[in-house]
């Protein structure tokens, strides 16, 4: 079943690819021996991140991405994250209502992921779904998300480059953004830039970016001004993504980017693994309440405790 | 456990409204479905290239048109003819009583028609929980 | 002591002797009691004592600014409403049917439905139009079909609305061309095209090119007929929509006029003067089942845009300052199960818009929950009217329900609330900048949803549905249309392709591809001449979605 599921990636069959993505966001038990089965044919694809506040028109700008990138011949794939609701668990998906044009389309692969409260958080089903649609041999490889959460900020440490959208006359979205998405967007994208204070939101990048740079002694980071109504600056961004990409290459920054993704991807599995297993040997689920107990009756003090298990484990380990 | 039902809401042809099908997305995002919601105007094939994508569990077609004895047969024919059999495929709208017995022969497993509460729609969905593969 | 003072002990020392009584043993229904669009409603109302002046300015006399009792001064006294039974369907000739069936039952004005595909802009053979041809509303895809809608019907006799939208510009062209055919002079003609293009964004969805475009075409059609058709109803800005897909009543209002105010800002600013359209702008309202709120809500919609075009646009002519309206019954009040239940929803909603004021009615028919109507309901629906207008008294007298102190009060109260979206959207930037931002969407699926979900959990009674159910229905008749519409209309087009002269056809549609590219010239002229060279729907349309590109739906929940 596996092999077959395999083999239609590679040959680049839809089902096979969703079934796939699937398998991986219900985190079923074959998930493991797939991943590592694709991962000899991996990494041919460019994966873009897109992330912004929500207004900022990313999946209308998306949709004017793909109809360039698809005109050059390229196939796409894009990843919709969206959250989840904390209370009831479900989860509207709408983003891909407005890049619809290309449902037909056969080089453009669509899905949208829920955030479903994964442990080890999304960003583990997402660096696995980039897997299989690489394998499946797309040239591009977009994930978009709303630029506001540590969980969004995970999950664009995925991408080779990020976009990063803002809208002017959303307020003082830059203040909150200064916190720690911009640090993570490479190629900045004034959007809606038909209104008056476009160039005034400009000015304001720049500005913090001057800040950023200060500090090191990095790339200027590329800023576009685009209107994905009009349809107005999108030529301009794309050609301007892949020449910064380019140079990325050249100045090693992107193997540089790819091996720090791993690291972080193989750290995230590792560690969850290992509290899998220490967990499993500790039996914490039944005995976590009996130890609680033990603290608060102060029979025992918190790291004499964990201690003490710790050192239980690795007793284990030796013999 | 991860995983999680998902459901397909979309309204192909060219009927507009659009207020019954948004309120059934968010229902059924309220009780803990994934819901993708495709908009408006959707040709038979983008309904379904969108169902195998997202691979869902369930297709919920919404018209108001008048145009559902062709075009919800359509979806149920293009999904099988695509190898998607497990996918189950209702749908709701102005559909008289007496379309819904062909429309089920085509593949339309339930309809729901003016008036029937959401609590309905979703038993049906609980109630077809076990034919979804795990 | 004031009067108010008098009132309000008074009112406490009912409430603390009679009332007293009365609750203590019988307990009211609920603990607060709201409007269908949960504005709150009092047990009592007493009289609000006003001075003179105040009288005079917001409420006044009808016929006079600020027109919060009636347009006319005699309204209904002088003239009843005009009677406009919507319908269409099928093909031209089963229309032409319908409407000469209608006339003869005692209709005093057509109105035409559409299918989809024509008010998308798709013809017939269209890959777009599988399944929908003929199914909501009659398949136009070329003059020659516009011949046969109205064979046998003179147009200096009648008075035509068109519910087209998006190609309004084309079927008026359409109609113009058909006049020209019939020998009767363009000034003679009489009628309304729907033409709003804004609310199809919000909640319609029968949009085909982005807004700014779309504003164009609307502008050129005020223009044009300032001129040529001047006795033609331009627009009709639509609140009905708004309201079926869920909005209060206070939202329909607001955003109805939110419209408005962009459709008459647009048109200043390509150079017209505001006197000089503003006379031929209509609306279209819902009328909805509460009665009361409904009446107040006309009441205060005319007061606000009086106030709008003499302040905000300095309209100097009192034809401009008058909200003349169209209204419908509320088809999403109505049920599919015990149909005949909504013959007298109808009638209630009948009195709303006829105690509110309003010009032209429509009535549903029992089966609009099943189908399009059946001969025998469109009947029942039209006789609601006539009994109303003529048994039931209320056409007496002007504005009978003025001086209710709840109506009155409710009309102030919905009118503050609407004052406050109109500022609101004002700070987004306008309607097309607070569409553009999913405001008014929202606003709209809100509350549906909280009116769904009351309606679900039982709050919100729908007799036959949640409550008085019955256990078997009985079989309805419904109307069917025949499934080979789309193959008899293709025919028909290729026929028609065949038949006109086609090197005319295609120089008409290069000349309208060029104008469509100078954003200074009125497009009317052009469409017309291709719609008289046989030009069809899809080919005119496509030429502009060419040039205009289409409007992509971007709002979700």
């Amino acid at each position: 079943m596996t092999k077959r599921l395999i083999e239609g990636i590679i040959r680049g069959d839809v089902r096979s690819i969703a079934r796939a993505i699937s398998r991986i966001e219900n985190d079923t038990q074959d998930k493991e021996t797939l991943i590592d089965a694709l991962y000899e044919h991996t990494g041919h694809a460019l994966v873009v991140g897109i992330t912004g506040p929500p207004g900022s028109g990313k999946s209308s700008l998306l949709d004017r991405i793909i109809e360039r990138e698809r005109k050059q011949g390229k196939k796409v794939a894009v990843l919709a994250i969206d959250p989840s609701s904390p209370f009831t668990g479900g989860a509207i998906l709408g983003d891909r209502l407005r890049m619809q044009k290309h449902a037909t389309d056969q080089g453009v692969f669509i899905r949208s992921m829920a955030s479903r409260g994964h442990l080890g958080g999304v960003s583990g089903a997402t660096a696995d779904a980039v897997k299989v649609l690489d394998a499946a041999g797309f040239d591009l490889i977009m994930i978009e998300t709303i630029g506001v959460g540590q969980t969004e900020i995970e999950v664009m440490n995925l991408a080779d480059v990020v976009l990063l959208v803002l809208v002017p006359g959303l307020g003082d979205e830059i203040q909150a953004l200064k916190a720690g998405v911009m640090e993570i967007g490479d190629i900045f994208v004034v959007n809606k830039s038909d209104k008056e204070e476009a160039n005034r939101l400009k000015a304001e990048i720049e500005y913090v970016l001057h800040l950023k740079m200060s500090q090191e002694q990095s790339e200027t980071n590329p800023i576009f001004m685009t209107s994905a109504i009009q349809n107005t600056g999108i030529d301009q961004l794309v050609q301007g993504m892949h020449d910064y990409v380019q140079k990325m290459e050249a100045d090693g920054r992107l193997a540089q980017r790819r091996r720090k993704r791993l690291t972080l991807e193989l750290r995230t599995i590792f560690t969850a693994k290992v509290e899998a297993h220490v967990h499993n040997f500790l039996d914490t689920d039944h005995k976590l309440d009996i130890w609680i107990d033990q603290i608060l009756q102060k029979k025992s003090a918190p790291y004499q405790l964990v201690n003490r298990k710790v050192a239980q484990v690795l007793k284990e380990l030796k013999s | 456990m991860s995983r999680k039902i998902r459901i397909l809401i979309a309204k192909p042809g060219l009927d507009g409204h659009d207020r019954g099908a948004k309120y059934v997305a968010r229902a059924l995002k309220e009780a803990g479905y994934e819901v993708i919601y495709t908009g408006i105007r959707q040709s038979p094939q983008a309904i379904v290239q969108t169902a195998i994508q997202e691979d869902v569990d369930f297709v919920g077609l919404s018209l108001l048109s008048g145009a559902h004895n062709e075009l919800f047969p359509e979806v149920v024919r293009l999904l099988r003819k695509q190898g998607a059999n497990d996918v189950i495929v209702f749908g709701g709208g102005v559909i008289p009583e007496e379309d819904i017995p062909f429309l089920k022969k085509e593949g339309i497993e339930a309809v729901f028609t003016p008036g029937t509460p959401i609590k309905e729609v979703i038993e049906f969905i609980e109630s077809n929980k076990e034919r979804l593969r795990q | 002591m004031t009067v108010k003072q008098f009132l309000q002990q008074a009112m406490q020392r009912w409430e603390e002797s009679t009332l007293k009584k009365v609750l203590t043993r019988f307990p009211e229904r609920k603990a607060t009691f709201f409007t269908g669009s949960w504005l709150p409603v009092d047990r009592l109302y007493l009289p609000r004592p006003i001075s003179e002046e105040e009288y005079l300015e917001r409420i006044g006399f009808p016929g006079e600014y600020p027109y919060t009792r009636g347009v006319q001064p005699t309204m209904y006294r002088g003239r009843f409403w005009t009677m406009r039974q919507y319908a269409g369907f099928g093909t031209a000739e089963e229309s032409n049917k319908r409407y000469k069936y209608l006339l003869e039952q005692g209709q005093t004005g057509l109105s035409i439905a559409f299918d989809l595909p024509t008010q998308i802009g798709y013809d017939s053979d269209d890959p777009h139009s599988i399944g929908e041809v003929g199914k909501v509303g009659v398949a136009i895809d070329s003059l020659r079909d516009m011949e046969i809608l109205f064979d046998g019907i003179p147009l200096d006799k009648v008075s035509t609305s068109m519910t087209i939208n998006a190609p309004a510009a084309v079927l008026l062209a359409f109609y113009i061309a058909l006049a020209e055919k019939q020998g009767v002079p363009k000034d003679q003609l009489r009628g309304t095209i729907q033409n709003d293009i804004l609310k199809e964004y919000i909640a319609r969805g029968t949009y085909i090119f982005p807004p700014r475009p779309s504003l164009r075409l609307v502008t050129n059609v005020f223009e044009y007929c300032s001129q040529e058709v001047p006795k033609w109803n331009t627009i009709s800005i639509s609140g009905y929509h708004i309201r079926e897909a869920g909005s209060t009543a206070v939202q329909e209002v607001a955003f109805t006029l939110a419209d408005g105010i962009e459709y008459v800002q647009a048109a200043i600013n390509a150079g017209l003067d505001v006197d000089r359209f503003a006379g031929r702008l209509s609306f279209f309202f819902n009328a909805h089942n509460d009665l009361l709120e409904e009446v107040a809500k006309f009441r205060a919609a005319r007061r606000i845009w009086a106030k709008i075009m003499k302040e905000k646009f300095g309209a100097k002519k009192e034809r401009s300052w008058m909200l003349r309206f169209h209204t419908q019954t509320g088809g999403s009040t109505l049920t599919a199960q015990q149909p005949d239940n909504n013959i007298v929803r109808v009638t209630i909603q009948t009195l709303a818009a006829v105690l509110g004021g309003t010009q032209s009615l429509h009535t549903n028919s029992r089966d609009e929950a099943l189908g399009l109507p059946t001969e025998e309901s469109v009947r029942i629906a039209l006789r609601t009217q006539q009994i109303v207008a003529y048994e039931s008294g209320v056409t007496n007298t002007v504005d009978p329900l003025a001086g209710s102190y709840y109506v009155e009060q409710l009309t102030d109260r919905i009118e503050d609330e609407v004052w406050k979206y109109l500022k609101k959207i004002e700070s987004l930037g306008g309607m097309v900048a607070a569409i553009e931002k999913g405001y008014i969407q929202k606003e709209i699926q809100d509350s549906a949803y909280r009116y769904q979900k009351e309606v679900e959990e039982g709050e919100r009674v729908v007799v036959g549905v949640n409550k008085f159910t019955i256990e078997n229905e009985p079989p309805k008749e419904i109307l069917r249309v025949d499934p080979q519409l789309r193959k008899i209309q293709s025919e028909r087009l290729q026929k028609l392709r065949q038949e006109r002269d086609n090197k005319k056809v295609e120089e008409t549609l290069q000349a309208l591809r060029m104008g469509a590219r100078d954003e200074q010239v009125n497009l009317m002229p052009l469409i017309l001449d291709a719609a008289r060279a046989y030009a069809t729907l899809g080919e005119i349309c496509n030429v502009l979605r060419e040039e205009f590109g289409e409007y992509q739906e971007s709002v979700v929940l």
